[in-house]
């Protein structure tokens, strides 16, 4: 088979550092070639590097890229313009920020034809619509002179799709294009790839640190770390017998792992929600009238034992996170009860709410926006010990407890010291974990707390949390849309949509024999790895 | 004699005790105190800090007014009586200039009148001739006088420069000579020292000068324009800072609370600023003026003396525009206010039981600080040309306080005449721009490294 791209040697550097060191290979006609790495392994650098889109103060070193035997770094920037979308495309993580919001979808496709192969305007409309219907897309008549907001997450991937595959290229660099998409929906798109491969025999150079989805998409593996290859192989080859140590743990990590829970805990519940109720209202003009409301929570009950995790596991808008603030009393309970210890918090002022604000509490998705930036991490964790009064008064033996947490949560006691800026994304949930144990709660919220780190700092993070329940018998109400981390962490799994728990049980139940048809959909959807030893 | 603060003077050093309390408290978070050395470690934002320095140094020696008691006729009278005007240490250091007042124009430097007058000479001839100025000496060595100045000037400034090496070096001396001198100091002290010599020398050459000629010419009436330019430093650094301390608070509180409470606080907060930046600023700041001008002429007893008056009617101008220009900050620390608090951790502060006044403590306004710095120092330059402005349309400060703007308003017919006046023009722009300049090359910079968003 002819090699579509064929990369040699490729190095980058900035100012004197490395960034991409030698990396060579090769793409095959109709291939999908995975690139998978973690967060700064260079993997975006090199498909830049292949669009010859790089930012001004990275320069290449060495190596050469060839385009079906040219030399993309001998072109000049005007023959480089006409590859760009002609000759290689690209789709984006985010479709929402890829698409220009004021103009219509079906013109921002129309351009790149007109563009790069000149047609006639009622064929440059014929060929976006038969595009539309290649990709999927509903009523591609009507969607045309739609604009991007009125499209969802998955039809503006579609959208961006489209437009990728609108000039007939050869090479399609797909940069995590389904990160930020529901199960449901990755699903779809996934299959929508690989139906166009098969049609047009194109090449993907697929871009993604989740093993899973590799597994189910890719022909090719390379695995990257700092910027270089550590193993290249055949897709079967490489999750029968990966060679390279790293490429193992990173496969275990994405696989999680299954232990033996103990079974029939103790009857004593610590948190029983019974048909929860938050609804937001929506209010319109001058004067503010409740014209609706949103159902973001409609009708929930559970309980959470001591001790115990519950996974409440559930695509974007289904109201899972509303939960976890209601729990809270952050958000206001339209209908229904929240007990906690047989306690009513619903009924409570704020003032009577502060012992049990101390024996809830929360830890957050994004690991860079949940610590303030201007404080430091002791004064962080010193916060809620302060306003809540737990632990030593003077601060002298405050900065001691401090010290013990973060040794707890596998961090150094100097970094009391230090601010968030200073810590990556892994360090910097640790310090959230950290900032909640510090008032010794009974129940901690996790609202995706791994969905935003990488697979092996993800896996440490629940072993983390996984030790500190061992140890001081908390529970958790763990609200997650990955179904790979369920079986690592939870006892008993909720499948909630449109504001419902749809199915409930324990994690082996409902992840071996789901009863529901959505919980059934949602595990069909979701990559799995092949069954290794 | 007796200190006599005119309320302005008050307000300014309070600004400048709270400024230095300010810095002490900065110094001691390692954090705001290398952000800070970020922005000095251009030389643009040093030399323009130096520049602000000595505007401010003016502007606090014209800030401290004294009143002189009369020569006592009968030594029987028990009560001190004090004299009609007071004096600040610029007009004491520039007394020379007040009395050397000329009968009209004269150019930069001249000997001469700039205008012929008609003369009777002794025998009753009548002839039209250029008139020799009264204070300044027909014959003089300007060349010998200058050397001199220079040299005064560079030796104060070595002093200056000397004694601040010796705070900074503890000891070292030597060392940190020669890392100055070939610019290899963390901060661009170089930078700092040359600016500071340059704007020393110019200054005592011109001061040495203003004993012997009128170094930047005279006025209509004759008054020397270099004194002039330098009172006027005082009411456009006033207007800048004193309107931002005003605007600051009102800014800060409505735009937190509307953006934190939402609801119907912020219905309320939004169409008040919403109704005020409709209305037109100058017609805004004109009706306050004549309302205040009326007040002031039916109370006169609220003042002694006719420096107080246009001091009242300056410190009336200044609540006028803080009163007309808080609306854009709010407008920005609302729409920041509502998007931190919609951030985790927010939301974690919250779930920790801490109050809402803590919260806007310790966690919004830390993070609207660069906000509310980069629009403070640039409102400053925006003020400062505003009072020009208003002053010119006639209803800035008092038409008897020196400002550039008052300058600029006689301008306006000195530029029409033939052969042009133009030295006071130009002496207003001159040390309006310089002011001007620096303000926005500073905030420029402190822009630069307190935005979060310029860090990749």
């Amino acid at each position: 088979m002819s090699s579509i791209l064929s990369v040699k040697d490729l190095s980058l550097i900035i100012q004197r550092e490395k960034l991409l060191k030698s990396v060579s290979f090769e793409i095959k006609r109709g291939e999908i070639f995975a690139l998978v790495g973690e967060s700064g392994s260079g993997k975006s650098l090199t498909s830049l590097a292949i669009m010859r889109l790089l930012p001004d103060v990275v320069s290449v070193s060495s190596g050469d890229i060839k385009l079906k035997n040219n030399s993309l770094f001998a072109l000049p920037e005007s023959q480089m313009q006409k590859i760009r979308g002609k000759s290689i495309a690209m789709i984006f993580q985010e479709p929402m920020s890829a698409l220009n919001p004021v103009m219509t979808v079906g013109d921002q496709v129309a351009e790149v034809i007109k563009i790069h192969l000149g047609l006639k305007k009622d064929a440059i409309k014929k060929k976006v619509i038969s595009l539309f219907e290649e990709v999927a897309l509903k009523d591609p008549h009507e969607r045309y002179n739609w604009y991007p907001h009125q499209l969802s997450g998955g039809q503006k991937q579609r959208v961006m799709i489209a437009i990728a595959l609108a000039c007939e290229p050869d090479l399609l660099i797909a940069d995590e294009p389904t990160t930020a998409l529901d199960v449901t929906i990755q699903a779809e798109i996934l299959k929508l790839l690989k139906k166009i491969r098969a049609q047009r025999n194109l090449s993907i150079l697929f871009i993604t640190h989740d093993m899973a989805v590799v597994a189910q998409m890719a022909d090719r593996v390379a695995v990257m770390r700092y910027g270089e290859i550590l193993e290249q192989a055949d897709c079967e080859a490489f999750f029968n017998h990966p060679q390279h140590p790293y490429t193992k743990s990173l496969l275990k990590d994405a696989m999680g792992s299954k232990e033996d829970r103990e079974t029939g805990g103790e009857p004593d519940r610590l948190l029983e929600v019974e048909d929860l109720k938050v609804y937001f209202p929506i209010k319109k003009g001058f004067f503010q009238r409740t014209v609706g409301y949103v159902k973001a929570v409609d009708g929930v009950s559970f309980s959470i034992p001591k001790g115990k995790t519950l996974a409440l596991v559930g695509e974007s808008g289904s109201g899972k996170s509303t939960i976890g603030q209601a729990i809270l009393s952050l958000v206001h309970i339209t209908d229904g009860t929240v007990k906690f210890e047989n306690q009513n918090l619903g009924r409570l002022s704020e003032a009577e709410l502060k012992p049990y604000r101390r024996k809830i509490q929360v830890v957050f998705q994004d690991p860079f926006s949940a610590l303030n930036p201007r404080m430091t991490i002791g004064d962080i964790i010193r916060e809620g010990m302060v306003s809540l009064g737990v632990g030593p008064k003077d601060r002298a033996s405050q900065d001691e407890h401090i010290k013990e947490l973060l040794l707890k949560v596998d961090l150094k006691a100097e970094h009391a010291h230090r601010y968030p800026h200073e810590f990556s994304g892994g360090q910097r949930q640790r310090i959230g974990i950290a900032r909640a144990l510090a008032v010794e709660p009974e129940l901690i919220i996790c609202d995706e707390p791994t969905s935003a780190l990488d697979v092996s700092v993800r896996s440490q993070v629940l072993k983390l949390l996984k030790k500190l329940q061992q140890e001081s018998r908390v529970s958790y109400l763990f609200i997650t849309h990955d179904l790979s981390i369920v079986p690592t962490i939870a006892d008993e799994v909720a499948v909630m949509k449109e504001g419902k728990i749809v199915e409930h049980g324990s994690m082996l139940n409902v992840m071996e024999t789901p009863q529901h048809a959505y919980t059934k959909k949602l595990l069909e959807s979701a990559p799995k790895l092949p069954n290794t030893k | 004699m007796k200190l006599a603060l005119l309320w302005t003077d008050i307000l300014v050093w309070i600004l400048v005790i709270s400024l230095l309390t300010w810095g002490w408290v900065v110094s001691r978070s390692p954090q705001v105190k290398k952000q800070w050395h970020t922005v000095f470690k251009s030389s643009i934002a040093m030399a323009s800090a130096i520049i602000l320095l000595f505007y401010l140094f003016f502007t606090l020696l014209d800030s401290v007014h004294l009143r002189f008691s009369t020569q006592p006729t009968e030594s029987t009278s028990e009560k001190v009586q004090y004299q009609e005007d007071m004096v600040s240490l610029l007009d004491l250091i520039f007394a020379h200039n007040i009395e050397s007042t000329e009968r009209t124009y004269s150019a930069p430097f001249a000997t001469h009148e700039y205008a012929k007058s008609i003369v009777v000479d002794e025998s009753g001839v009548t002839k039209q001739e250029y008139l020799p100025l009264k204070h300044v000496s027909q014959n003089d060595d300007i060349m010998m006088r200058s050397l001199f100045a220079i040299v005064t000037g560079l030796m104060i400034s070595g002093f200056l420069i000397v004694l601040h090496i010796l705070w900074r070096s503890r000891g070292n001396f030597r060392d940190e000579l020669k890392n100055s001198w070939q610019g290899k100091t963390t901060l661009p002290w170089r930078t700092a020292y040359l600016t500071t010599i340059f704007l020393v020398v110019t200054f005592t050459w011109f001061y040495t000068l203003s004993y012997y000629y009128h170094v930047l010419g005279t006025d209509k009436v004759g008054g020397d324009v270099l004194y002039q330019s330098l009172k006027s430093i005082r009411t456009g650094v006033l207007i800048g800072i004193l309107t931002t301390l005003i605007m600051l608070p009102v800014a800060v509180i409505l735009g937190v609370s509307a953006g934190l409470f939402g609801g119907w606080v912020d219905d309320a907060i939004q169409y008040l600023y919403t109704t005020l930046s409709s209305i037109p600023g100058v017609l805004l700041i004109a009706a306050g003026v004549l309302v205040m001008q009326v007040m002031m002429d039916n109370n006169p007893g609220w003042f002694e003396t006719t420096l107080e008056r246009s001091d009242l009617r300056l410190l009336f101008l200044i609540m006028i525009l803080g009163i007309t220009s808080w609306t854009g900050l709010c407008r920005l620390l609302r729409a920041e206010t509502l998007k931190i608090s919609q951030i985790e951790f927010v939301t974690a502060a919250k779930a920790f039981g801490v109050s809402k006044l803590t919260i806007i403590r310790r966690h919004i306004i830390p993070n609207l600080m660069h906000i509310i710095l980069i629009s403070v120092v640039l409102d400053f330059s925006g003020l400062v040309l505003a009072e020009a402005v208003l002053s010119y349309v006639g209803v800035g400060v008092d038409p008897t306080m020196y400002s550039w703007g008052n300058m600029i308003n006689q301008a306006r017919l000195e530029m029409a005449r033939e052969p042009m006046v133009w030295w006071s023009l130009f002496s207003a722009f001159v040390f309006m721009f310089i002011l001007v300049l620096a303000a926005n090359l500073l905030s420029d910079r402190v822009q630069k490294v307190l935005d979060p968003r310029n860090k990749s």
